[in-house]
């Protein structure tokens, strides 16, 4: 089918199969790499996009049904929060294989932008659908932390 | 060290460069105090190629004319930091600026980028720093003393004159300086010294320091380029079916469904099953579920883990093949014995980003670009499925997302796979060999099942007397080209950990039953220790508790050959305040574990869980792993260790119904979860002893701290893991 999506403010047309996940279409035809597989049943949270603001597992929700929204990936992720957040990550060295962070990225972000002073039972609750098997937790809580104290400031 | 000639090591290097003419490379450049200017950072890609050239005064490091320096990073980078580790090391001896400094993966060639302790190109066993420590230091010292050479002469002055700061080689009589790419031709012409002289420990500016990692800034941007994410002009996604059991065979296959679906080029069997060749990974993925494949199962492991189970048990009440001995078990008057049994499951490695291999072949030649754990094996096998030379078999190792063990296979797993599917296609074309999560949940190469039997023995005075222990397990060299690790008959990696007990016992056996199945096998981060650290710490602690005696006093009076086991064990204990007040609800427990020359002790603080199952809270580690290059690294492993030994102690179990894996994602295949990650504060023994590894050590101690702990708290020994199930 053919199906126009907006990702990071630019439409991109595009020919894919009707029940194509929207991860398979930004990945595969969009051509943008951030956004990871690593489940294919929303169970790990490497596929979390943005989509008007909200973040959602891009897996398993069909690239049609998103059709007129604004997507955002961890390449066009942008603001105060995102800022925050990428330069906390930044500064404690989070990543170790990295694969996971774009989504850990994204749902922090959404964490920010809904609930800017998140205790650590908000970020426990937020971010307990990113699985990463380096388990950078630790660090991940703590970049958290540090890029909400940042834009309280 | 290996040093080769400028102008033979041009050629490989454009052979290097040659193969990853489409922009594979990957270069990072690393910013330090810089790593705050924007732009300072980037990773190169996509048609661009790292900026190599210039000066090559060997096989790991080249500088530029314009003043990049470029490390080969001989392996591959998944998280445990050898990209930044390594620079480190040439920037230390090199006295570059940290910000002029680059990394990328060498290509495969076992001679130029063998693994010192291996004597084959490849990453395991937590070797990356210890095997590359005096290696990376004298090529980076080589380079200085060429560099200086280069300016003594073109300056007029002694080179004893010439100092190098910051990356910046100067004279101070004459008032000049210069950079390293200023004097990189020149340099390039002369040769290399035999022995650079390195400088003493305390030297060192960068060794030691929290130097921020290369990989960070491409990792948290989203630009870092892993394995799936290689876009080849006309690629195809392949996805193979594999068979149901573990030996079963494709023999027939009725593709009329599959072919229906759009975006499907081709169907093939191969050996490792069905081969789907499409247009993208969804096209694939839909054509491969439409596939009707008759099997051949009559060569396949068909047993459930219950019947495997009973076998194991019944072996590890048999002696086995000895591995070590001294004395004879005590008995008789005064002497109390109690008897354990542990039962430990097959656990999947998980890595988050699953096997993949980007791979063309045609007209006698092959490249092939993944992240690439064992480059000699694999090289050579591609080559062997290919009909090829190795030397016509180019890798590029891209950064993975991960591995555990997963991705170093001694028969080459997805690399002859990936072979066999370019074979069949028989055209030349690029393709993505791509696994599900469920591919690898259900894809085999576990850590292998486990039955340990231990008995022990304690005299009137509550000294620890015997001990006497069989290990029921799986070999994993044993039949592959790593045959040659077998020492005296058996797999060391089935009794690592046991075999060498580090406690004062005067009579002891270790003896080991290998076990034949069906089920492939593979080392599981920490290998070995993963199940011997469970076993001989709980038992340590349960025989000292029967003997009346503090877990950690009773341990320090039993370790008086190994120092250093006591004084991780020491701090440990110092840091958690062993001893003192614990918060109501909640117990302590401890372990001390060395693995992989790596000394690391942990104290886990536990409650109940609402659910029945240990919940972990606060983690103490002490680890000493000899000169600490970077310390946030070190740091960030044991943290990671700690985190990813506790979810499969606490979830995790890969079980068979009549040989066919029950679990198929991370719906029941769990991961560690945030909000099961306890605190964790690591404390790194002070040496000059030279590096040890730290991507494994961490992991070991971490189970049967909490199981220790459990018992303060519960008085009952978990034997069995995962700690929460009834699997197995």
């Amino acid at each position: 089918m053919q199906l126009t999506l907006n990702v990071n403010g630019k439409d991109h047309a595009l020919d894919v199969e009707d029940d194509m996940p929207l991860l398979w279409a930004i990945r595969e035809h969009v051509k943008l790499t951030g956004t990871k597989f690593g489940c294919g049943v929303a169970q790990c949270g490497a596929c979390t996009v943005m989509v008007d603001g909200q973040p959602v597992r891009s897996c398993v929700t069909p690239a049609a049904d998103v059709k007129g929204g604004r997507i955002v990936t961890i390449e066009g992720l942008d603001g105060p929060e995102a800022r925050a957040v990428q330069d906390a990550w930044r500064a404690i060295d989070v990543p170790q294989c990295g694969y996971c962070q774009s989504g850990q990225i994204m749902s922090a972000v959404a964490l920010l932008a809904e609930n800017p002073k998140p205790t650590d039972a908000d970020i426990d609750a937020a971010m307990t659908g990113n699985i990463c098997r380096c388990a950078t937790y630790v660090r991940i809580r703590q970049a958290i932390k540090d890029a909400a104290g940042k834009l309280k400031e | 060290m290996t040093i080769v000639s400028p102008s033979l090591d041009r050629r490989a290097l454009l052979r290097g460069a040659a193969a990853t003419g489409a922009g594979l490379v990957i270069g990072l450049q690393l910013p330090l105090q810089a790593r705050a200017q924007s732009g300072a950072a980037k990773v190169i890609s996509s048609g661009e190629a790292a900026p190599l050239g210039g000066f090559a005064p060997n096989a790991f490091i080249r500088i530029a004319p314009d003043n990049t320096v470029t490390v080969l990073i001989k392996h591959i980078e998944f998280g445990q930091g050898p990209y930044t580790g390594l620079a480190t090391l040439v920037a230390e001896e090199l006295d570059a600026d940290w910000a002029q400094m680059r990394a990328t993966a060498a290509p495969a060639d076992t001679a130029l980028y063998k693994n010192l302790a291996f004597g084959m190109q490849g990453t395991g066993g937590s070797t990356a720093m210890a095997n590359s420590y005096e290696q990376m230091r004298k090529a980076g010292a080589a380079a200085r003393a060429m560099l200086v050479e280069a300016a003594s002469k073109a300056w007029g002055v002694p080179a004893g004159e010439i100092t190098v700061e910051n990356g910046l080689i100067k004279h101070a009589g004459s008032n000049k300086s210069g950079t390293f790419g200023a004097f990189a031709d020149a340099a390039a012409k002369l040769t290399p010294p035999a022995e650079p002289k390195l400088k003493s420990p305390e030297q060192f500016k960068l060794i030691g320091t929290d130097l921020a990692k290369l990989d960070t800034d491409a990792k948290t941007n989203g630009q870092a380029i892993f394995t799936l994410d290689v876009m080849k002009p006309d690629m195809l996604t392949v996805l193979i079916a594999h068979p149901p059991r573990f030996g079963g065979v494709a023999t027939a296959v009725d593709e009329a469904d599959a072919r229906k679906v759009k975006g499907v080029e081709d169907i093939k069997i191969i050996p490792q099953g069905v081969a789907v060749y499409a247009r993208d990974f969804w096209s694939a993925k839909k054509a491969r579920d439409a596939l009707k494949i008759t099997w051949d199962e009559s060569k396949a492991e068909k047993r459930s883990s219950s019947e495997l189970l009973a076998l194991f048990r019944e072996a590890a009440k048999q002696p086995g093949k000895k591995s070590a001995e001294r004395g004879k078990m005590p008995s008789g008057d005064g002497i109390r014995t109690i008897e354990a049994e542990y039962v430990f499951p097959y656990l999947a490695h998980a890595p988050m980003e699953p096997l993949n291999c980007v791979i063309e072949y045609s007209d006698g030649a092959c490249s092939a670009w993944y992240g690439c754990q064992f480059p000699s094996i694999d090289q050579a096998a591609i080559a062997q499925v290919l009909g090829l030379k190795p030397e016509q078999v180019s890798i590029t190792t891209l950064l993975a997302g991960g591995s555990f063990g997963r991705r170093a296979t001694p028969n080459a797993d997805i690399a002859v796979e990936a072979a066999a599917a370019a074979k069949a296609y028989g055209r030349k074309r690029p393709l993505r060999v791509v696994w599900t999560r469920e591919d690898d949940i259900k894809g085999g190469r576990y850590r292998p099942m486990n039955v340990h039997r231990i008995k022990g023995a304690i005299d009137a005075s509550g000294n620890i007397v015997g001990w006497d222990e069989t290990i029921a397990g799986q070999s994993i060299v044993e039949g592959t080209p790593l045959a040659s690790m077998m020492k005296d008959g058996i797999d060391p990696t089935m009794v690592e950990g046991a075999e060498d007990l580090p406690y004062d016992i005067p009579n002891l056996r270790v003896g080991a039953a290998k076990m034949d199945v069906g089920v492939p096998v593979l080392w599981w981060r920490s290998v070995g220790h993963s199940v011997t650290g469970f076993s001989t710490e709980t038992f340590i602690d349960e025989l000292l508790t029967l003997a009346g005696k503090d877990p950690v006093e009773g341990r320090m009076a039993l370790l008086g050959k190994h120092p250093r086991h006591k004084a991780v064990l020491a701090e440990v204990a110092r840091m958690a305040d062993w001893g003192g007040k614990v918060p109501e609800g909640r117990a302590r427990g401890v372990a001390v574990h060395k693995s992989f020359n790596s000394y690391v002790a942990q104290i886990a603080e536990v409650s109940k869980g609402e659910d029945g199952v240990p919940r972990v809270l606060r983690v103490w580690c002490a680890v000493d792993c000899g000169l600490a290059v970077n310390p946030n690294v070190v740091k960030a492993q044991m943290e990671g260790g700690i985190g990813f030994g506790l979810g499969a102690v606490l979830h995790d179990a890969i079980t068979l119904d009549k040989g066919v894996v029950q679990q198929s994602n991370f719906d029941d295949y769990r991961s560690l979860r945030i909000h099961e990650m306890p605190e964790v504060i690591v404390s790194i023994i002070k040496s000059a002893e030279p590096p040890t590894g730290v991507g494994e050590p961490g992991v070991p101690p971490i189970g049967p701290a909490v199981a220790n702990a459990w018992a303060k708290l519960t008085g009952t020994r978990l034997r069995q893991l995962p700690l929460s199930a009834k699997a197995v």
